[in-house]
């Protein structure tokens, strides 16, 4: 037999088996039977120098030719050898992703405060301060600074904790509007501000009644606000918080620190307008009050309202969340039930 | 105030459903609680004649009625009504009807007789028992003998008629009355009404000035009016009246009384009449209470005076609560003869005072706070006059005694077209703004856009531009305003440092797992002084409602206390919770407390539940801690954070709690409530702390917190120690500090080991020091010398035996 039929012999039956293999370790041991340092192919190979000179450059290359196809075939049964081993790896690997994930420890905020958050994220956008006032206020800011003189009957809307005679647990965010009043320098620009907080009032705490609840004040004074103005920020803060589907509309009241003074209405979200028990078959509900700044609060402030003048909105988060949400008792946002506060994830 | 559309129908030509008309004052001019029909829901009560009667066989009160419903034969109905009566018409609720609250009328047997439908009372078709005329309260109501049988009762009642039920604001008090409602609407609707003005019959030769004298005190009453009707007959008003009055929520009583109450409603202006044979003397006084003097009010109860109540008094006796309620004493009943009518201005202060202070808030006084016209004393005076002249064919005496009288002329407000404009953003013409003027029946003069406009006297609510501007804007209709923005120099919008850092203060907790919680920030006394971070005197309403609410809170946790003990009574277990809030504090000479902004957060149960892959981990003073430490961390204060054991609050455990400490100042705690409290709030291990943020706030932050990242590498070494079990992490970790040398960056607790295996007063402590330079690649033989130096320091300061 020749070099050269040895060789082919060698060839045909190595291919054979490395076709065969199942797995990498009787591959490796095909390689070195066949390719190692005493491999048959190797030993062939050394058999070479027997043979006549002019031989030796063509069986040395078909030697070569040889081996580089077991070589190859030797790789790419390996790679196929690999390939199925991950897949059967990854097969026994695999899980049921179906099963819960690990939950993330995270708390959110109260939904009182993702609505001021986000009305004063809103107002700031428009260039307002967010400021904000003393819990336990002066009566004179709390009333007499808001037209609100002693023996007024409208204080009787706003029933009120005192401390003492002069001193009390303010009834409302809008004393906040006489203090920037004070303080503003209009030479600087005008005054645009929000005011959120905590406002008390006497009231015995039910379903829709709590004796502790929020409030934010809007303000804004200058030498040409218009009441088409707050009526134009009114609708925009009502999109912002509620949607572009939901509209406004305004209603003659009596406030007396605004002349005139309007309640506004927002499209019923219980039925989007087309009257239920919700809205009392209105379509409507009344959601803040706003108004013109009365010029006597400007006067008592310091801010002459033949100048200056503009507009005040006074917006309740609590009714905002209730109306929002469809939350029916008031006192849920003060119990802090774990159950009630994880349900409003921040929504942006 | 409820108005019946048909009266408001006599004078305005309105062909609108209520609804609509409804809809259109609560967009124009005030509120609409409810627009509603009295027999809305009720069909099939018709008028009943009794025609025979015969006691039920089996009862001791009930009637077997014969009753002609208009058909060929009479049906049978069973009453058990004390006045049910042969030949009277009644009203008959048939087989099939639906009476109040939805009730539905059947065919029946009442023991064992046949009754085809049943006899009602007033209240059963829907009225409200204080506006039933007194005779009918406890029995069946007789309609007028002229009533058709068969017929719908409903007609008959005033039933068949709208409601329309105002919520009048306090600055509209000219809308409590058919007239001012006329007039608002005659505006609305650009009509001119059609109002009827009385002509007083002085049918008699007797002057009023000789029965009887007025004494005012002018600052009281500003204006003090008195008729005098003489030789009236008692009896009930006419149906149309009766109709009126108890549409509007008012009892009729007799044609006297019943006709100060209608004009009360037709002009606003409340009456009284007085039995004149009753008065002591010819004098009437108008003036405060004195000492000891007591009234017995129309409503039989008796009251004692306030020296700051007004009161009419016949000479010295006190005969009324002046524009709140009559007295007993001078009642008009069915055998008065002389009738005196008052009609008055009393100063609105007063009588709110007396109405609160009596209890006593009635028609009257709840028109005299709002403000009256007083324009309108005189004829709202004479109408009533009239009236008994004509329904009680009393004799009018000649003249009006006069205790005191205003000159009352309109008020003239100026105004400019620019200035409307300019505060509606509107571009009214002239001829639009002059138009609105003259429906509202204000006089107006204009030249060139300025105007001189006229208001009169029933709209006392106008007295500045402003209220002109308003008056112009709701009738004009806010739908109809143009939608803008503020325009002009712009202003800046951003949160203040404060703001900033109290906001990355709720995000960090949140992030940390708590939910934030908003608490009552009035509290009981006795939690109002527990966890105070510093000594304070405790804040308390002048008035509170109730003692779970009477006390400024101190500090957050106890409210957060509240919460954990409401979640755990709803078997939610695991409570993780923090508030941002003010706390308030005050020294013993201060009246209005400081304010300051706290925050404090609670854990209890686990923040991290039991999963199908983990076990839950019991929350335990060092979670909480790490939550500070990672809020100290995010706030970036400037300067060493440090815990320090501490029992110095006398609610937290004395052995659990550390105070915290930032660059040497005092911000607050941590630590476990104290067994005792936790029991007090009937709630499992809690652990909790607080912080003073508003000293975090003003504390210097961190601008530069970036440290750059070495190139080269780091060399760790560990290290254990046996120290004595009262020896503090803290105590190593500053031998470590000091002795580390210049290259030692971090060190690191990874064990810590007490147990069987250690005698008992020993720990077992084990830490990992990391060693690096920024410049250069650190030699071994350096660190380990460093290193060395450092366990030589611990052997001899803290006596540690290295392992």
């Amino acid at each position: 037999m020749s070099l050269q039929d040895n060789l082919n012999a060698l060839r045909d039956e190595g291919l054979a088996k490395i076709k065969a293999t199942d797995n990498l370790k009787s591959l490796n041991d095909i390689r070195v039977a066949l390719l190692g340092k005493k491999g048959k192919i190797t030993e062939v190979l050394h058999g070479m120098k027997n043979l006549p000179a002019e031989e030796k450059p063509k069986v040395g290359a078909f030697a070569n030719t040889v081996r580089d196809t077991l070589t190859e075939a030797l790789t790419s049964q390996r790679e196929k050898l690999e390939e199925l081993a991950l897949d059967a790896k990854l097969n026994a690997e695999s899980i049921d992703v179906t099963l819960p994930g690990t939950p993330v420890a995270e708390g959110e905020p109260h939904v009182i405060q993702q609505i001021i958050d986000q009305m004063c994220d809103l107002f700031m956008g428009m260039g307002y301060q967010v400021l904000s006032g003393p819990e336990v206020e002066e009566e004179r800011y709390n009333f007499e600074m808001m037209n609100l003189p002693k023996d007024h009957p409208a204080r009787d809307m706003q029933d009120t904790f005192y401390l003492s005679s002069e001193i009390l647990m303010r009834t409302q965010t809008s004393p906040m509007q006489a203090r920037t009043l004070e303080t503003h320098d209009f030479s600087q620009g005008p005054l645009k501000m929000v005011s959120p907080g905590v406002v008390f009032r006497r009231d015995t705490d039910d379903p829709t009644h709590s004796h502790q609840f929020h409030q934010v004040e809007g303000l804004v004074i200058d030498k040409h606000i218009t009441m088409a103005d707050l009526k134009g920020t009114l609708l925009l803060m009502v999109h912002e918080l509620f949607g572009e589907k939901f509209n406004v509309r305004l209603r003659p009241s009596y406030f007396p620190f605004t002349e005139p003074s309007v309640e506004a209405d927002i499209t019923c979200m219980n039925c989007a307008g087309k009257g239920c028990s919700v809205c009392k078959n209105s379509g409507w509900i009344e959601v803040l009050g706003a108004g013109m700044v009365h010029p006597n609060v400007l006067k008592m402030a310091g801010v002459d309202p033949d100048v200056y003048g503009g507009f005040a909105f006074g917006v309740g988060p609590d009714r905002f969340a209730m109306l929002k949400y469809g939350v029916d008792d008031i006192r849920d946002f003060y119990l802090n039930d774990v159950r009630f506060l994880t349900q409003f994830s921040k929504k942006g | 105030m409820k108005i019946p559309y048909k009266w408001l129908k006599e004078y305005l030509d309105l062909d609108v459903s209520a609804a609509e008309l409804g809809e259109k004052i609560e967009r124009t001019a005030v509120e609409v609680d409810s627009v509603a029909s009295p027999s809305a829901g009720m069909k099939k009560v018709v008028v009943g004649e009794i025609v025979a009667m015969e006691p039920h066989p089996d009862s001791d009160h009930l009637n077997i009625c014969q009753v002609n419903i208009g058909e060929a034969e009479p049906t049978q109905i069973v009453c058990g009504a004390p006045n049910a009566q042969v030949g009277k018409k009644v009203i008959a609720a048939l087989s099939g009807a639906r009476i109040a609250d939805n009730i539905k009328i059947k065919k029946s047997k009442m023991r064992g007789v046949q009754s085809n439908g049943m006899l009602c009372a007033l209240q059963e078709i829907g009225f409200p028992e204080s506006v039933v005329p007194k005779e009918y309260v406890d029995g069946i109501y007789f309609l007028p003998d002229d009533a058709v049988p068969g017929a719908s009762v409903f007609p008959y009642l005033g039933m068949d008629d709208d409601l329309i039920d105002i919520d009048v604001t306090p600055n509209r008090g000219d809308m409590l009355s058919v007239y001012g409602t006329t007039y608002e609407l005659a505006a609305i609707y650009d009509q001119t009404p059609r109002l009827n003005h009385p002509d007083v019959p002085e049918n008699t030769d007797q002057k009023a000035a000789d029965l009887i004298t007025a004494n005012v005190d002018k600052d009281l009453a500003a204006i003090y009016k008195l008729r005098v009707v003489q030789n009236i007959e008692i009896k009930p008003s006419p149906m149309w009246m009766q109709i009126k009055l108890w549409d509007a929520g008012i009892r009729p009583i007799n044609n006297v009384v019943d006709a100060t109450n209608y004009i009360m409603l037709k002009y606003g202006q409340p009456l009284h009449a007085f039995d004149l044979d009753k008065f002591h003397g010819k004098q009437v006084n108008v003036r405060l209470a004195q000492p000891n003097e007591t009234l017995t009010t129309l409503d039989g109860n008796d009251h004692e005076t306030n020296p700051n109540d007004i009161v009419i008094a016949s000479e010295d006796a006190p005969i009324m609560f002046a524009g709140v309620m009559g007295g007993l004493n001078t009642e008009i009943d069915d055998t008065t003869k002389n009738v005196v009518i008052e009609a008055a201005v009393f100063d609105p202060i007063r009588v709110r005072k007396t109405a609160q202070r009596q209890n006593l808030h009635t028609d009257a006084s709840q028109r005299f706070e709002r403000g009256v016209n007083h324009g309108g004393v005189q004829e709202a005076l004479d109408a009533a006059a009239q009236l008994m002249h004509d329904q009680a064919n009393g004799q009018v005496a000649q003249g009006t005694v006069t205790g005191s009288d205003q000159d009352v002329q309109p008020v003239l407000v100026d105004i400019t077209i620019d200035r409307i404009n300019k505060v509606l953003g509107t571009e009214l013409s002239v001829a639009e703004v002059t138009s609105i003027f003259t429906r509202l029946g204000f006089g107006v003069e204009e030249h060139a856009g300025l105007y001189s406009v006229s208001i009169p006297s029933r709209r006392w609510d106008i007295t500045i531009d402003a209220d002109l501007i308003e008056e112009v804007a709701r009738i004009y209709g806010y739908d109809n305003l143009p939608t803008t923005l503020p325009t002009g120099q712009m202003t800046l919008g951003v949160l203040s440092p404060a703001q900033r850092q109290i906001r990355a203060t709720r995000t960090s907790l949140e992030a940390a797992g708590l939910n934030q919680a908003i608490s009552y920030s009035l509290t009981t006394e006795k939690k109002a002084a527990q966890f105070a971070l510093q000594p304070t005197a405790l804040t308390k309403l002048a008035w509170p409602m109730s003692s779970d609410h009477a006390f400024l809170r101190t500090s957050l946790i106890s409210g957060l206390l509240d919460d954990v003990a409401y979640n755990e009574a709803r078997k939610v277990k695991n409570v993780a919770l923090y508030e941002q809030g003010r706390v308030f504090y005050r020294e013993d000479d201060q009246i209005r407390p400081t304010e300051e902004e706290h925050v404090a957060g609670v854990l209890t149960g686990t923040l991290n539940d039991s999963t199908w892959n983990d076990h839950e981990a019991k929350v335990d003073f060092y979670q909480m801690k790490g939550i500070v430490e990672h809020l100290l961390r995010d706030l970036a204060v400037v300067g060493p954070v440090e815990f320090e054991a501490t029992a110095d609050y006398p609610d937290m455990h004395p052995g659990r709690t550390a105070a915290i400490f930032v660059h040497g100042h005092r911000v607050g705690f941590v630590g476990q409530v104290h067994p005792r409290v936790e029991k007090q709030w009937k709630i499992s291990e809690t652990y909790t702390f607080e912080m003073n943020l508003q000293m975090l706030i003003d504390m210097q932050k961190s601008d530069d917190q970036y440290n750059p990242i070495s190139k080269y590498p780091a060399i760790t070494r560990d290290i254990a120690m046996l120290v004595d079990a009262n020896v503090t992490n803290q105590q190593v970790l500053e031998v470590i500090k000091k002795r580390g040398g210049a290259h030692l960056t971090q060190v690191k607790l990874f064990d810590v080991y007490t147990g069987s295996k250690l005698p008992a007063d020993k720990k077992s402590l084990a830490y990992t020091l990391t060693y690096q330079d920024k410049t250069k690649t650190l030699v071994d033989e350096d660190v380990t010398k460093a290193f060395e130096k450092v366990e030589k320091f611990l052997e001899s300061e803290l006596d540690a035996e290295i392992r």
